[in-house]
């Protein structure tokens, strides 16, 4: 009895420790899973409103640059595929009852406002493929991008060390 | 100039317009056929296995009927001096149609319909050095999107309007090369070499990036003999029709992945579960 008794508590904590090592794994995943679908979101939503509703932005601008027209097919590319994949690795997480919604978010948020911060700065200003709004004071509208890009962006970072010290302080106890 | 080339697109037109003709037959014959074969490959298979999925019939069915619509009759006839039309059709042939005829998985179809020993040659020729480089994701990837850029960075587009045997082999090679790319992604049909779901991934956002890339820059450089209008639109349509059907692609990709991705833990239970429905079969 006593020996199967010791028995269960090896399994438990076979159990805790692979908790464990999937809380670190997950803590990851997470993350990366929020990040894509963050990326996907805001070229979605900058897709959606920005070119096809409010009809802001256009589709090409004849100050493109080069590296401007590589640069915004491969983020397109990249995150239309984010979107999706993003989607599915967040499946996974539940299939796995590993969905961490805060570590998910910042992962969200990092990717977001990442990509909108790159968008603002890099892809419209310095590359040039197309500006957010076709008026004189365009510079209002690049100020408010960028703010909001990097808000996004701070919040997702707050996020991030947080749930990492969370998923570290408890792999510390655990270890103990 | 632009209105030049125009006058030439035309008149060429006219000249061609008989063996043109012909090019829409060889395509209605060898579309008819192949569904034909199809249709006959099912028959023969379902005597000896399975049911053949009726799902995969549709798709061949629709495939068909997309490919058909590219290439003969009136939006076909439009595609040769629209450019607008020219790109609906192309999006249909290059890229819908393949989709479907991958999901129809023509070539596992094949191998059950024939003979044993027909089917292990047709297996030796599928795995054969020349295919199995043609079907790699890479050299897809150059066939399919270094194609368009031929075809749309030169004057090929305009070559093409002007002989009749080019048009045909242009249409042929999208509709190849894009069902070639597309089971070089997705691996539905019966495929003898594996790539990582990562390194398929990669290349696939590679090469959509090279179709949106080429778009845009259709939009600002058109093809010779197309007036600006038509490409601008030509130009919209290759870029948001090819992200939907793009949007297919990756969705089967991540499906894939996320049915082989699947816990481990339970993976004893479920073949336990599937010995139990094999049983029940066979009752």
């Amino acid at each position: 009895m006593e020996g199967e008794e010791a028995m269960k508590t090896d399994l438990e904590n076979n159990q805790e420790r692979t908790e464990k090592k999937n809380m670190r794994t997950f803590a990851s995943r997470n993350f990366w899973s929020g990040f894509l679908f963050g990326i996907g979101l805001v070229a979605f939503i900058d897709e959606t409103f920005f070119h096809q509703l409010l009809r802001w932005h256009h589709f090409y601008d004849k100050s493109t640059t080069d590296i401007g027209l590589i640069s915004d097919g491969l983020f397109h590319a990249f995150s239309w595929f984010a979107t999706i994949a993003g989607l599915f690795l967040l499946a996974d997480l539940r299939r796995r009852n590993g969905y961490w919604f805060k570590r998910w978010m910042a992962g969200l948020l990092l990717g977001a406002g990442g990509f909108q911060l790159y968008d603002g700065i890099i892809q419209h200003k310095l590359m040039r493929i197309h500006q957010i709004r076709y008026v004189d004071n365009v510079v209002t509208y690049d100020i408010i991008w960028n703010i909001i890009a990097a808000l996004i962006l701070l919040f997702g970072i707050y996020l991030a060390i947080v749930t990492r010290d969370k998923y570290l302080t408890e792999a510390k106890a655990n270890d103990r | 100039m632009t209105v030049n080339n125009e006058v030439h697109h035309f008149a060429g037109i006219r000249h061609e317009s008989l063996i043109h003709d012909y090019a829409q037959l060889f395509f209605l014959l060898l579309f008819s056929m192949l569904l034909i074969m199809y249709i006959r490959a099912v028959v023969r298979s379902n005597r000896h296995y399975k049911t053949w999925p009726h799902f995969r019939i549709a798709c061949f069915i629709i495939g068909i009927c997309c490919a058909l619509i590219a290439v003969v009759g009136p939006l076909a006839n439009r595609a040769m001096t629209d450019f607008t039309a020219h790109m609906v059709s192309h999006l249909l042939l290059g890229m819908l149609a393949p989709i479907l005829f991958c999901i129809a998985s023509p070539m596992t179809l094949l191998l059950r319909a024939v003979s044993i020993p027909l089917a292990r040659r047709f297996t030796k020729i599928l795995r054969s050095r020349p295919l199995s480089f043609i079907t790699h994701p890479i050299v897809a990837t150059i066939l399919n999107i270094g194609g368009l850029w031929l075809l749309y960075g030169t004057n090929l587009y305009s070559l093409m309007h002007s002989n009749s045997l080019l048009h045909l082999i242009v249409h042929l090679h999208v509709l190849i090369a894009g069902y070639v790319f597309t089971i070089s992604i997705i691996y539905m049909d019966s495929v003898f070499h594996r790539k990582s779901f990562l390194y398929r991934a990669i290349v696939f956002i590679i090469a959509l990036a090279g179709h949106g890339i080429l778009s845009k820059y259709i939009y600002a450089h058109p093809p010779q003999g197309v007036p600006l209008q038509q490409a601008e639109y030509g130009s919209i349509i290759m870029y948001y029709g090819g992200d939907i059907i793009d949007a297919i692609i990756i969705f089967i990709l991540c499906w894939q992945w996320y049915k082989s991705a699947r816990p481990r833990i339970r993976e004893p239970f479920e073949k336990s579960n599937r010995m139990g429905e094999q049983q029940a079969d066979s009752v």
